[in-house]
This record gives structure tokens, C-alpha cells and sequence, in this order.
């Protein structure tokens, strides 16, 4: 598994780390069981245009790059315009991910979602992005994925989801 | 600059090692089995290093020893060659341990699908299986247990000999993979009373690709790999003679130098845990209670995730490794953590410091200068790690 120049650039250097006081708009995603989490708080301006974005992230190399250039991608976007970014687009932004990652985007453009909807909804408006699965707390980010192959083999894992019981049986399993 | 701490995944080939293969390579190429001059010379070396890893084990006999092509080959051909050849029709049971390395919890696995029963053994909390945990899971079809010498993520010691005690009270045979203890603490495979047990060469300092199967004379053993019918009929294909030479040579130097590299590694294993678990607030060793293997530093570093502390500690020239869901492209934290009752998301924040023969004091103290940074930067970053885990 390799990650691109430009996740390893935006994992080592993250823009936009932190959180706004007072923002806008706050979103917060993910599952410490996961061991992804992501905090993004957002502004906006008069005319519903992000104005700043800033974020935290509790995460793996692929989960802090994503949420880092989503910030980048974000700002300056209309409302409509953020809430449509796509984890495709994320991953393609950074170069590609390794298919096992791509949750990881997910997690940030679901962040995203959930801090403009958390701003439309403070100001009495309807929300515009749609369910945000990540935004439970049971949220597990594996469960639609197709690459989940419990009988994947010589992929240089110190450990897989196959137990002898052949079932992924602690995957993101709330204890 | 590296600094490489994963002589637990693997480890350099010894410049002894080397040399003592070479001639293997090149002017000593014969096939064991031919009947000339240079394969009866390549022939006699290949007897000569099983002679040598048989006494360096202990083992009664040379013919115990069955060159294989590595830990796994080794795991697998235990659990299933044992298996098959005592029930050839399935529904004998299988005991194995909840924290195995995959090369023995697959076949089990694959045992199972095949209509054999399996149980899987959880170690308690302090990291090591009990012998009455054991005796308890026992059935009248018990025919093959199979529990590690020493966990390779946590560095705990099973307590083979009564173990494998238990197993033969209930008539059950006993296999080891000792792939992490081999040449590390002692070994004595009649000591311990075991009926087979899987070796690694790469694990001390010989090649990769190259194992051992101890197979306790008569004990049931259906040939995993059948051809040619070298190795006693037991594992088939021409030996890779510079291979049994370079672990032959690698256990032996394991053997001699073991009492004074132990103590060696321990202290370096303990000042690294102090060293993290005193400047560190919310870390702490994976286990800390009863046997340990010498050169493993199992530490969990809360509200970080392993895979970011791996990538970071990467740039400084540091390499280690996690039991992080993210860092092998798998989707869980390591299964091994999980078995002690590891919480999912503490042990995604595991790190594994593994030492080992070119492992120095300045090495760990350059380790301990630049990891905390690492860790206060990304604790930093998280949204969560105040609100989990508090001040500071």
C-alpha cells in the first residue's frame, strides 16, 4: 500500500489545523472504535459562501490528508457547491488512494456536509446535504465497502478481518 | 539515517550468515540428491546443518527436522498434515489460540470448512494462556493443540511445558510456532515435551524463505507437500541447501550468544517503555505481568491513531510497526490486542518496538528524543483527545 506525494504532503503538513471559534457551521464525524474522527467547523459569508474552514482529526495518514484538502477545496465554495463534493473528487485531488482508504474520504466530505447543514439549520433553513451516515455514533465506515474480502491473501497484512470463525467479527463493533 | 525497530517482522541476514552460505551459491551447487561427488558434498552439508539445528533444539534425532520454506509452510503443514493423517474424514477437534499469527489461524480455519471441529482459545488479560483454560476446552476428540511459544505482537510467553502437558493428559498431540522465540530464550523441545514446532529463519538473522518443521518421531504427519519425496517423505522438493546452511548457522550464533543478548535487549526494551510510559501521559506496555520475550516493546499510546505515529516516526528515519486497523490496508485493529480485551480504540493506537543484534542505547535514545513531539502534534490534532482522555 502507497500513498501518493500528495497525501504524504498534506498528512506531514496539514492545512487549515484547528477549530474556529464561533463558526459558523460544525461538523462532527466519525467513530473513535474506527479510529477515525473528524471535527470541521466552517464560516460563511452573506452571500452562503464558505468563508473559512478549519478542522480536526483523530486518524491515519489517508483520514488527515483528506480532511486537509477538503478544506482547501472548500473554501470559497457555495454551500451547494461544498455538500456536492464527491469522495472521488477527494481522492482524486490527492492523486488516488489505496482502495482500503477510501473511507477515509468519505469521512471528510461527510464532515463537510454536516457543518453546512448545522449552519442552514441554526439559521431556521431546510438542510441540503442529505443523510450522513458517518455523522452516528455507530457510524462503521466499512460496512457498503466491496473490498472487504475476508479471504483476501498475500496483501502483507500483520493481521486481516478473517478470523477462524470466518467472520469479521470486532469490525468498528461498538464494545 | 535508519533506526530500525522491527527485528520482530524481520531481520538482517548475519555477515556469518552470508559468508557461511555463499559457497552454497555458487561452487557447492550441487543437488542434494544426486549421487556424485557434488551432490554427496551438498548432501553432506544439508545433513550437516539439520544435525546442527536438531541439537541446537534438542531434538533426539536429526530426521526430526524437516527443511520448509518458512514459518507459514511450517504452520500450515503442521495443522494440517497432524490433522488430516489422525482423521482423515474430519470431525476430530483442533485447539488453536485466539492470539496466533494468520499462518496457523488460516488453516485452522480452513480445517474447519473442511468438517473439523475448532475451537479457539483466549488468552486472559495478562497476554498468556492458562493451562486450566486449556484443560477446560479439552474434548474426547481432541487430537491436535497448537498454541504459540511467544505472541510477536505482545512479546508474552506461553507456558508451553504445562501446555502441552494438558494436551497429552487428554491425548492430544501439541505443536508450537516458535517463529518468534527460536534462538531468543531457550529451547528445548524434549524439555518441553512438545510433539512438533515451526521455525523462521528470518527471524534470526539467516535468510527469508527458508523454515523448519520439528516433527517428533512418529508422530502422524500426512506429507503437505508430495513430489519427490525428499525430507523423509515429508516435504517434497529439492533442498534449498544455502538456505539450510545460513539457519543453521544463524541458530547456532542465536544459541551462543543468547544468555548475554538477552539481558542485552531487555534492559534496551525496558528503558524504551520507561522511557515513553514516564515522559508520556496516557500511554502504557500492552502487558505488563509475567514471561516476556527480550526484544519486544508492545506500548499503547492513547488518542493516537498507529498508522499517523508509524508514517511520522518513517520521516525521521524510524521504523516500527502498529496493530492499527489503517496500517496494513486491513480494516480492524490487531486481532492479538483485541484478545486480551484491548479496547478497538486504544489498540488502533498500538506500537510494536521490536529490537534486536544491531539494536543500540543510541538508537532508543534517539527514538525517545523524537517520538513525543510526534505524539503531542497529532494529540493536538485531534477533535476527541481532550474530551477522552483530559488535561494537558
Amino acid at each position: 500500500m502507497l500513498y501518493s506525494d500528495k497525501v504524504m504532503d498534506h498528512f506531514n503538513n496539514p492545512r487549515n489545523v484547528g477549530v474556529i471559534e464561533d463558526a459558523d457551521g460544525v461538523g462532527e464525524v466519525g467513530n473513535p472504535v474506527c479510529g477515525d474522527m473528524m471535527k470541521i467547523t466552517i464560516t460563511v459569508n452573506d452571500s452562503d459562501h464558505i468563508d473559512d474552514v478549519k478542522f480536526q482529526t483523530l486518524g491515519c495518514g489517508a483520514a488527515i490528508a483528506t480532511s486537509s484538502i477538503v478544506t482547501e477545496m472548500a473554501k470559497g465554495l457555495s454551500l451547494e457547491e461544498a455538500v456536492a463534493i464527491s469522495k472521488q473528487q477527494v481522492a482524486d485531488e490527492l492523486g488516488g488512494l489505496p482502495p482500503a482508504k477510501m473511507h477515509c474520504s468519505v469521512l471528510a466530505t461527510d464532515g463537510l456536509k454536516v457543518a453546512v447543514d448545522d449552519y442552514l439549520k441554526k439559521h431556521g433553513r431546510e438542510p441540503i446535504a442529505g443523510e450522513v451516515k458517518s455523522a452516528d455514533p455507530n457510524f462503521d465506515p466499512h460496512a457498503d465497502e466491496d473490498d472487504h474480502d475476508h479471504d483476501d491473501e498475500g496483501t502483507g497484512h500483520v493481521h486481516d478481518s478473517a478470523g477462524p470463525d470466518g467472520e469479521c467479527s470486532v469490525c468498528c463493533q461498538q464494545i | 539515517m535508519t533506526t530500525y525497530f522491527d527485528y520482530a517482522a524481520t531481520t538482517p541476514v548475519d555477515e556469518r550468515v552470508l559468508d557461511a552460505m555463499m559457497p552454497f551459491f555458487t561452487e557447492r551447487f550441487g543437488n542434494a540428491n544426486s549421487l556424485y561427488a557434488i551432490g554427496r558434498d551438498a548432501y553432506r552439508a544439508l545433513e550437516e546443518a539439520r544435525e546442527s539445528v536438531a541439537k541446537s533444539i534438542h531434538a533426539e534425532r536429526p530426521d526430526e527436522i524437516i527443511f520448509t520454506g518458512g514459518g507459514t509452510e511450517s504452520d500450515n503443514a503442521a495443522l494440517i498434515g497432524i490433522m488430516t493423517k489422525v482423521a482423515p474424514d474430519g470431525g476430530a477437534h483442533l485447539i488453536v489460540s485466539a492470539f496466533e499469527h494468520h499462518a496457523i489461524l488460516e488453516p485452522a480455519h480452513f480445517l474447519e470448512k473442511q468438517g473439523y471441529e475448532v475451537s479457539v482459545l483466549k488468552p486472559r488479560a495478562d497476554g498468556h494462556i492458562h493451562p486450566d483454560d486449556l484443560r477446560a476446552e479439552m474434548r474426547p476428540n481432541t487430537k491436535l493443540v497448537s498454541i504459540m511459544h511467544a505472541n510477536n505482537e505482545i512479546g508474552t510467553i506461553n507456558p508451553i511445558k504445562e501446555l502441552a502437558a494438558v494436551a497429552h493428559e487428554g491425548r492430544a498431540l501439541f505443536h508450537t510456532d516458535a517463529a518468534q522465540t527460536l534462538g531468543k530464550i531457550p529451547f528445548d523441545v524434549v524439555e518441553l515435551g512438545i510433539d512438533a514446532a515451526s521455525f523462521s529463519s528470518h527471524k534470526i538473522y539467516g535468510p527469508k524463505g527458508f523454515g523448519a518443521l520439528y516433527l517428533k518421531k512418529r508422530t502422524p504427519f500426512n506429507a503437505y507437500l508430495k513430489g519427490g519425496g525428499q525430507e523423509f517423505k515429508k516435504r517434497s522438493g529439492t533442498q534449498n541447501t544455502p538456505g539450510a546452511i545460513g539457519f543453521a548457522k544463524a541458530l547456532e550464533i542465536m544459541v551462543a550468544e543468547q544468555a548475554e543478548e538477552g539481558a542485552r535487549l531487555s534492559a534496551l526494551r525496558d528503558r524504551v517503555i520507561d522511557g515513553v510510559t514516564s515522559v508520556l501521559e496516557n500511554t502504557e506496555p500492552s502487558v505488563s505481568a509475567g514471561e516476556r520475550l527480550p526484544h519486544i516493546a508492545s506500548l499503547l499510546i492513547k488518542g493516537v491513531e498507529g498508522e499517523a505515529m508509524l508514517l511520522q516516526l518513517d520521516n525521521k528515519g524510524i521504523s516500527v510497526s502498529t496493530g492499527s486497523a489503517c496500517s496494513s490496508g486491513s480494516l480492524e485493529p490487531s486481532h492479538v490486542l483485541l484478545s486480551i480485551g484491548c479496547p478497538p480504540e486504544i489498540a488502533h493506537g498500538s506500537l510494536r518496538i521490536s529490537l534486536g543484534r544491531f539494536t543500540t542505547k543510541e538508537d532508543i535514545d534517539f527514538f525517545l528524543a523524537e517520538f513525543p513531539p510526534i505524539v503531542e502534534r497529532l494529540r493536538a490534532m485531534s477533535p476527541v483527545y481532550q474530551k477522552m482522555f483530559g488535561s494537558k
